[in-house]
């Protein structure tokens, strides 16, 4: 397991030092490319927003209520004996669907429960080892006229089921458990 | 879809609020909630420009053509009803390393030329082809190498080691992908036994 803390921590700034380097050798203008490139992370951060904000309110709203709370009661045996902590169920339920709405959950769950606690580190994961299996779907497909789906929906869902499930698995052997 | 969950998440609330007394929390969450969605996104901004700037060199650079090139074998095979230099198999590729390196931006319109391709490749149909679904089921299951939003995110919390879930998020990913090839594998071969 040391060997994946140690990947975690390297990974970054080798594949940072190896992206310049290679850049210079190339007789890329790396500074001019760079912030070039960093103006479309001020697009995205600022063009999420709205999306951010819409879906931090309903689960605010949702959790104060005190409805969030009644609903893990009811599911919180079944879930617990699977060792699924069931604070993860909306998240899961949500990534497929949207892109934003599953980051603001994420960033909720982080917030609540602390970036290095269980279910941070765990919503951490699943939101970056799974996609929108909904939004590439209707996008790929509505793009090129595609009417008859297939077994694309199917395949997509339980493939991101089968990513939910090895994020739990990973997570708990890693960092242990709760 | 997401315009239900969206409204039920706030209507249950509120119904909620009624019934148990708490509509002074709800109050507070509104406008706390909003509050912060905005702060986390401005704390977005520093690792988003960065982590795009680095992306735009790489691109540059060729570094994410030479990484296609490389992966080209692989890929073929997951592809078998695709000719090895038709130019599905290129965009295929560049939407394949786009999504590595987290440009979500510039792999979209690469997946849908590369599902136009497609397309083309099995006469014009509607209906999609074996391959289409194989590269779909691909997608879906992400092949982000480094998660920045997320590490983002869990900086802005401070996070005593915020880069600490890239490992099991690459095990993760690869767990992810491995099996939605072998959904799709398995979803082809009853087909093909059916027809």
């Amino acid at each position: 397991m040391e060997i994946v803390s140690a990947v975690s921590l390297w990974l970054i700034p080798i594949l940072i030092g190896f992206i310049l380097i290679y850049g210079t050798f190339k007789k890329v203008p790396t500074y001019e490319s760079f912030t070039e490139g960093g103006k479309e992370g001020i697009k995205i951060a600022v063009s999420i927003i709205p999306f951010l904000v819409g879906m931090l309110v309903a689960i605010s709203v949702f959790r104060a209520s005190g409805a969030l709370e009644y609903f893990m009661d009811l599911i919180r045996p079944g879930l617990n004996a699977i060792g699924v902590p069931p604070d993860i169920v909306p998240l899961a339920i949500i990534r497929p669907i949207s892109g934003t709405a599953a980051l603001g959950m994420t960033s909720d769950l982080i917030a609540v429960h602390g970036p290095d606690s269980f279910i941070g580190r765990l919503a951490s994961v699943l939101q970056g080892s799974t996609d929108t299996t909904f939004y590439v779907l209707t996008v790929y497909f509505g793009a090129v006229g595609i009417k008859k789906m297939g077994d694309a929906l199917k395949v997509g869902l339980l493939a991101d089921l089968a990513g939910i499930i090895a994020s739990i698995v990973i997570v708990t052997i890693v960092f242990g458990n709760m | 879809m997401v315009n239900i969950i969206w409204v039920m998440l706030t209507a249950i609330g509120i119904v909620f609020a009624m019934i148990n007394g708490t509509m002074s929390e709800v109050n507070e969450a509104i406008f706390n909630g909003a509050k912060e969605a905005v702060t986390l996104c401005i704390g977005l901004i520093s690792i988003l420009v960065f982590w795009l700037g680095m992306m735009r060199i790489a691109e540059d650079a060729g570094l994410l053509k030479k990484l296609a090139s490389l992966f080209r074998p692989v890929v073929k095979r997951l592809f078998p009803e695709v000719p090895g230099d038709h130019p599905a198999m290129g965009y295929i590729l560049s939407n394949m390393m786009a999504n590595m390196f987290g440009l979500g931006n510039a792999a979209t319109p690469l997946g849908i030329k590369a599902m136009e391709e497609l397309k083309q490749l099995n006469g014009g149909k509607n209906e999609a082809s074996r391959s289409m679904i194989t590269f779909l089921a691909i997608n879906t299951s992400s092949l982000t190498l480094i998660p920045t939003t997320v590490i983002a995110i869990r900086m802005n919390y401070n996070s005593a080691s915020p880069t600490d879930i890239v490992g099991p998020t690459l095990v993760a990913t690869f767990c992810s992908t491995l099996a939605a090839i072998m959904i799709d594998r398995y979803f082809y071969y009853r087909r093909t036994r059916k027809g």
